[in-house]
């Protein structure tokens, strides 16, 4: 008994404290009140720039097939809750895919056209006006038994350390949640503003450009956009903010 | 015994001859490594440039420290401020050099050790944080923090 509290004990030094859920908040919560105003009134957010050409690109006729995202999905209205319960199984893709790689399957398998790069204008422009129609709703991981194995390797990998600094994502962003690296308060890391327009970058970016940056700043070495490393841990970070209100697109320091 | 023993010498004198990042041997006793990993003491003034450097010594990201002129301070870590006072030179650079030594857990980055990491960028491969030189020059800094 007594070797088992022990036990109990050491596990529960080492392992990371996942976040209670009412002490669950977004990141847009940790930044300054200009920055919420910024993203709070679509006329101050830069993003909304994006979503402007987003409906321009939703609208046009592309690829061998001549088609456009309208021709098969109508208004981009009815995207509502799309966003939020991404990455999901694609069985034309036999894996869990994001929302950038669900865009592009679209434009090879159905209007025959190449595929956008990732963090392009046009990618980024369709994200955020397909994820800007899931805004309020609840953050929904679909249940589907395909995405477990994935999920898992996902939660394996956040609690993993690595790089030359040997950090885990959950060091910083649960046991240390909350507290100042050096200027940067450090976020909850919910995935639930992407993508975002971030002051830092002058630019709108992807939750995996989020990874990447801080990949690098563990000194990891950051995977390729669209690997499945990044997927796996996008489906977990959507787990585990299940339920929150999605705000996309958000605006960060 | 006595292969292990020339062989921890070679490692000490002819590998940093060869490449200026390898690492050079050290002994751990109790919480400390004794002798300098220079054989010389630091320079207090470089190091508290090192200290204060987001992008050598990195300690401002996590720690505070009495360095009135740079504005953003982490609060991961316990103040810098003291730290001399609470530690000998020995266990000063046994924190610097591989604190999960002392705790397993913790998110102090090993400074000078390159294996058992994971996933470390190409850049980074194979080199230590900070130079065995870095460190006595932070240490000799640290060392200055009395009170
Ligand atoms: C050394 C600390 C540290 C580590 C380790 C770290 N991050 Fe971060 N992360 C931050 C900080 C600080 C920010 C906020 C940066 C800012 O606002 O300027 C952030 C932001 C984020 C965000 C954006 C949250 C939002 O509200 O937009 C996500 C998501 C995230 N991190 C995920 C991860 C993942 C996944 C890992 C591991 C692969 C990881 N982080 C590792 C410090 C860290
Ligand atoms: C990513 C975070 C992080 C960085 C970067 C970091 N430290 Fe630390 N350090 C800690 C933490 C946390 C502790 C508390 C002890 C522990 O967790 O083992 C600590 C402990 C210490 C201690 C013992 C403090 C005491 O009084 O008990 C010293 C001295 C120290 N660090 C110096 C440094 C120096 C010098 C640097 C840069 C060369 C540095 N640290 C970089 C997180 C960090």
């Amino acid at each position: 008994m007594k070797r088992l509290l022990g036990a109990l004990l050491l596990l529960a030094a080492q392992a990371s404290a996942e976040i209670p859920e009412a002490e669950r908040r977004s990141g847009y919560h940790d930044m300054s009140p200009s920055v919420q105003a910024m993203q709070d009134d679509d006329m101050a957010n830069p993003a909304m720039l994006w979503v402007l050409d987003g409906e321009k690109f939703w609208n046009q006729r592309q690829g061998a097939a001549n088609e456009s995202c309208a021709d098969c999905h109508g208004e981009a209205a009815r995207m509502a809750g799309v966003a939020a319960r991404y990455p999901a199984f694609a069985t034309d893709a036999n894996a869990p895919v994001n929302l950038d790689q669900r865009i592009n399957l679209c434009r090879t398998e159905q209007q025959k056209a190449p595929a956008f790069e990732y963090e392009s204008r046009e990618l980024l422009s369709l994200n955020a006006l397909v994820s800007m129609q899931s805004r309020e709703q609840q953050i929904a991981p679909p249940s589907d038994p395909r995405l477990l194995p994935f999920t898992q390797a996902g939660a394996e990998a956040f609690n993993r350390r690595q790089g030359q600094l040997n950090l885990s994502c959950a060091q910083c962003h649960e046991d240390n949640r909350g507290r100042k690296l050096a200027g940067a308060t450090i976020p909850q890391a919910h995935p639930t503003g992407y993508p975002i327009y971030r002051l830092e970058w002058q630019s709108l970016g992807s939750l995996q450009r989020r990874l990447r940056n801080c990949l690098i700043g563990m000194r990891a070495e950051p995977y390729a956009y669209g690997a499945p490393e990044y997927v796996a841990l996008e489906l977990y970070l959507m787990k585990r903010a299940a339920g929150m209100p999605f705000e996309a697109p958000g605006v960060r320091p | 015994m006595r292969t292990r023993l020339l062989a921890v010498l070679l490692a000490a004198i002819v590998v940093p001859a060869l490449a200026q990042d390898a690492r050079r041997a050290y002994v751990v006793e109790d919480d400390a490594i004794r002798e300098s990993l220079t054989g010389r003491s630091g320079d207090a003034e470089r190091g508290r440039a090192i200290v204060g450097n987001r992008q050598v010594g990195l300690c401002l990201l996590c720690h505070t420290g009495p360095f009135p002129e740079e504005r953003f301070q982490g609060n991961l870590a316990p103040d810098l401020a003291g730290a001399g006072g609470r530690w000998s030179e020995g266990q000063l650079r046994l924190r610097i050099v591989d604190a999960a030594r002392l705790n397993p857990a913790t998110i102090m980055p090993p400074y000078y050790r390159t294996e058992g990491l994971a996933r470390v960028a190409r850049s980074f491969a194979d080199k230590p944080i900070l130079s065995a030189e870095q460190i006595e020059d932070v240490i000799a800094y640290l060392k200055t923090l009395k009170d």
